[in-house]
């Protein structure tokens, strides 16, 4: 007699714990045969607003953190993805309906965009900033420094990969995420979010939310204490609202937005740097 | 009030000739090279000092702004893409030239057209416009070094909408980096101060500029908009108020224009106690009642260390009893005219509004001339955080002064705004300022300075001050396509199949 599976509860991930949607509500994942796989809690509005919560309580911490600093924690991530592969490449393969050939190489390829984007956090400031030589006795150096709380709608295919492409880059310099995943394949948000609580990345730093995304997205787009909104899977909503009614939303607190992606964003230092603010400061230099 | 013969000092008047200038009756649209007459409604363009008419200007209808974004598409298309960097550079190298060459008639009309003391269009204003062409004329052959990539791409049409405070400033901070990408642009100057940019499209023809590249054209708000929304614009890049910003955010939603915004602020200038207390009265002078306090970039919160307050306030009221408000074409003035009667109504609506929510009072003595739009300068003691001239944009010589009592309170208090353009640290302690620099949300941070602008040096704000950065390196990426876009590592490849 074979044994019985103990099968897992798949919940959010908000400011470091794993509360079930406030709402009680949930939807059913399956297989991309049909067949039932979980049922993942369907976020409200009241979950995106803890979550937006949670991640600008977490902003003086991350941002806080020494590039170095910040470069090794995401790094650990790498770790810790290499250690559950196995559970990657099965939740993948039966959520996307792929070959565990194909899974194995998303899950690689999530890694290595990861240890990719973790080595720029000590970086980024140096290819992105410069000293300015201004035509007087002053010092002057402009320096990129995080926006703030990124929300992101995580691509709807590569459930993985998609997500680690858009989740990484925002927190190279400092931000903290609120991220909606791939709706039809929320099950490795949720596993990577149990690699992140087990992982040295403070509590509010990555925030998950499953469910609808367009029921969801309009949320963020619009709360004021938001500051950047990445769409990268808004590019197909289901429903009425597009892309562009989140855009619209957001030019109300003067986000910076970043329109849908086809596909997986490809890994570029400017998804780091589109997420950063350039400060400049001036200083007199005296007489000798 | 104190008496006339009290004054610092007595003064005789010396008013800058306005012989230099040739003004004409009535200027049309700058399109494709040549003036044209405009199809909307004619509208005069005065001197707020007097009130007297300068000349009549010409506005532009929708049919005048397809006219004009086609002349710069096809310019686009026909010349100024197919030119080198090296020969685009030599235009712009020509243009800085020609500024300098005219920079007194230039600074004679700004301050005519705009109000503002002739010691700032003539040490300030046009220098600045000089430099900025200077700066980008030799980005122009060197773009690969932008740090964008190799050989970035241009985006076409730019549509640049500028405002009344610096009108030719900001006009070369939004063509210099336009040209030197290799876009071509439609620019509109605001309603009040059109003159300059009319005298700088003289310039262009003086220049040989090729016909269409940059397009001029006056009008009001609606012209702008018509601007902005037009289909056939790549870029909109727009400096002035909040309200406008986030409207053309909407409305640009989705079009896949890129945008840059420059907008409001609400600069938090802070004085700890340790601060060289002559250079901060200097400081805060320059910051809040230079150009009248019409500054986006204002220090129009003083937040002042709780125990050097009360030195702090009396040593500010004895200096602005010193300055001399009244004809801004003489070089001793220091404070000149509002730039619209629009303006004065709106700073006396939010001074009204300081003393009725309790704060107190202050304004400098002077004599307000008969003619014109005039506001003393004046500070508001007394101001707590959540006052309205503590966190509305007043945009006038109106400086609000609160107190903090640790560095910690202050940097709250300064960030306590939805703006982030700016601000200012006076203190002695240079690991202080680096700390207090490090926690301030805003774009251009002044340590014992405040308002110094240079081509090379990034200006742009955080928050609902808008995005992307004028100046500087970081300039140019607002108008290039970044070829780092979508740069395909070898990481991910295969991996989405």
């Amino acid at each position: 007699m074979s044994r019985i599976a103990v099968a897992k509860t798949y919940k959010l991930y908000i400011g470091g714990k794993f509360p079930r949607s406030e709402s009680g509500r949930v939807y059913e994942v399956s297989t991309a045969k049909g067949a039932f796989l979980a049922n993942a809690a369907k976020a409200s509005r009241k979950d995106a607003r803890d979550a937006v919560v949670a991640a600008r309580a977490a902003v003086s911490g991350w941002s806080g953190a020494s590039g170095y600093n910040r470069g090794q924690v995401l790094y650990r991530i790498a770790e810790l993805l290499e250690g559950r592969r196995a559970q990657f490449v099965q939740e993948i393969s039966q959520g996307e309906g792929v070959s565990s050939a194909v899974a194995e190489r998303q899950v690689d390829a999530a890694i290595d965009v990861w240890v990719w984007y973790a080595g720029w956090a000590d970086k980024y400031v140096q290819v992105a900033g410069n000293g300015n030589p201004v035509s007087g006795p002053y010092f002057n150096i402009s320096t990129p420094e995080p926006t703030g709380v990124v929300a992101i709608i995580a691509p709807q295919e590569s459930s993985l990969l998609g997500l680690v492409s858009v989740v990484a880059p925002a927190l190279v310099s400092g931000n903290t995420v609120v991220v909606v995943a791939s709706e039809a394949a929320p099950l490795s948000a949720i596993s990577l979010a149990e690699v992140l609580a087990t992982s040295d990345v403070p509590g509010g730093v990555v925030n998950v939310l499953t469910g609808s995304a367009a029921e969801i997205a309009p949320w963020l787009a619009s709360h004021a204490d938001v500051n950047a909104i990445d769409l990268a899977g808004a590019g197909d909503l289901a429903g009425d609202a597009t892309w562009v009614d989140l855009q619209i939303a957001a030019a109300e607190t003067l986000k910076r937005v970043l329109p849908p992606e086809v596909g997986v964003p490809a890994p570029s230092v400017e998804r780091v740097t589109f997420f950063t603010e350039t400060k400049t400061v001036w200083h007199t230099k005296g007489l000798l | 009030m104190t008496d006339i013969s009290t004054r610092f000092l007595d003064y005789a008047p010396a008013p800058e000739s306005t012989s230099i200038l040739h003004l004409r009756d009535s200027y049309g649209l700058f399109i494709n090279g040549e003036f044209t007459s405009g199809h909307g409604e004619t509208f005069q363009t005065i001197s707020p000092a007097t009130e007297k008419k300068i000349a009549d200007i010409a506005s532009a209808d929708a049919q005048d702004v397809d006219a004009a974004v086609a002349a710069a598409r096809r310019a686009y298309e026909r010349t100024w893409s197919k030119l080198s960097g090296a020969d685009r550079g030599k235009y712009l190298f020509r243009i800085a030239r020609l500024v300098q060459e005219r920079a007194r008639e230039l600074a004679v009309a700004e301050s005519l057209d705009n109000g503002k003391p002739i010691k700032e269009t003539r040490d300030v204003d046009i220098p600045l416009v000089a430099a900025w062409f200077f700066y980008y004329a030799g980005w122009a052959d060197k773009l690969d070094y932008a740090g964008l990539g190799p050989n970035p791409a241009s985006l076409g049409v730019a549509a640049q909408v500028i405002p009344w405070n610096f009108p030719l400033l900001m006009l070369a901070w939004k063509i210099a980096p336009a040209l030197a990408a290799g876009n071509t642009v439609v620019i509109k100057p605001a309603e009040t101060t059109p003159l300059t940019a009319l005298l700088f499209a003289e310039i262009l023809q003086q220049a040989d500029l090729p016909a269409g590249v940059v397009n001029i054209i006056t009008g009001a708000g609606d012209t702008g908009a018509l601007l902005v929304n037009h289909p056939d614009v790549n870029k909109v890049a727009f400096t002035g108020s909040t309200a406008v910003g986030r409207a053309i955010a909407r409305s640009t939603a989705g079009s896949g224009k890129k945008l840059t915004l420059e907008l409001g602020g609400k600069a938090a200038n802070i004085v700890f106690d340790d601060a060289p207390i002559d250079q901060a009265i200097e400081g805060i002078v320059n910051g809040i009642f230079f150009n009248q306090g019409h500054v986006c970039c204002a220090g129009s919160r003083l937040l002042v260390q709780e125990n050097v307050h009360d030195e702090v306030v009396d040593r500010l009221k004895q200096r602005l009893t010193t300055l001399r408000l009244g004809d801004p074409l003489d070089k001793n003035t220091d404070i000149g005219a509002i730039n619209s009667r629009e303006q004065l109504d709106r700073i006396r609506e939010l001074s009204n509004v300081g003393d009725e929510e309790g704060a107190t009072r202050w304004t400098a003595p002077c004599e307000i001339p008969a003619k014109g739009f005039w506001f003393a300068p004046t500070i508001f003691t007394g101001v707590s955080t959540s006052h309205r001239i503590a966190r509305e944009e007043v945009f006038g010589p109106v400086l609000s002064v609160l107190t903090f009592r640790t560095p910690v309170e202050a940097i709250a208090k300064a960030n306590n705004t939805p703006y982030g353009l700016s601000a200012g640290i006076w203190s002695s302690n240079g690991s202080r300022v680096l700390a207090v620099a490090d926690k301030l949300r805003a774009g251009v941070v002044w340590a014992n300075t405040f308002n110094q602008f240079d081509p090379s040096s990034p200006f742009g704000g955080y928050k609902e001050s808008g995005y992307g950065r004028e100046g500087g390196r970081h300039g140019l990426a607002a108008y290039l396509e970044s070829a780092g876009w979508g740069s395909q590592t070898t990481i991910a490849k295969g991996a989405t199949a």
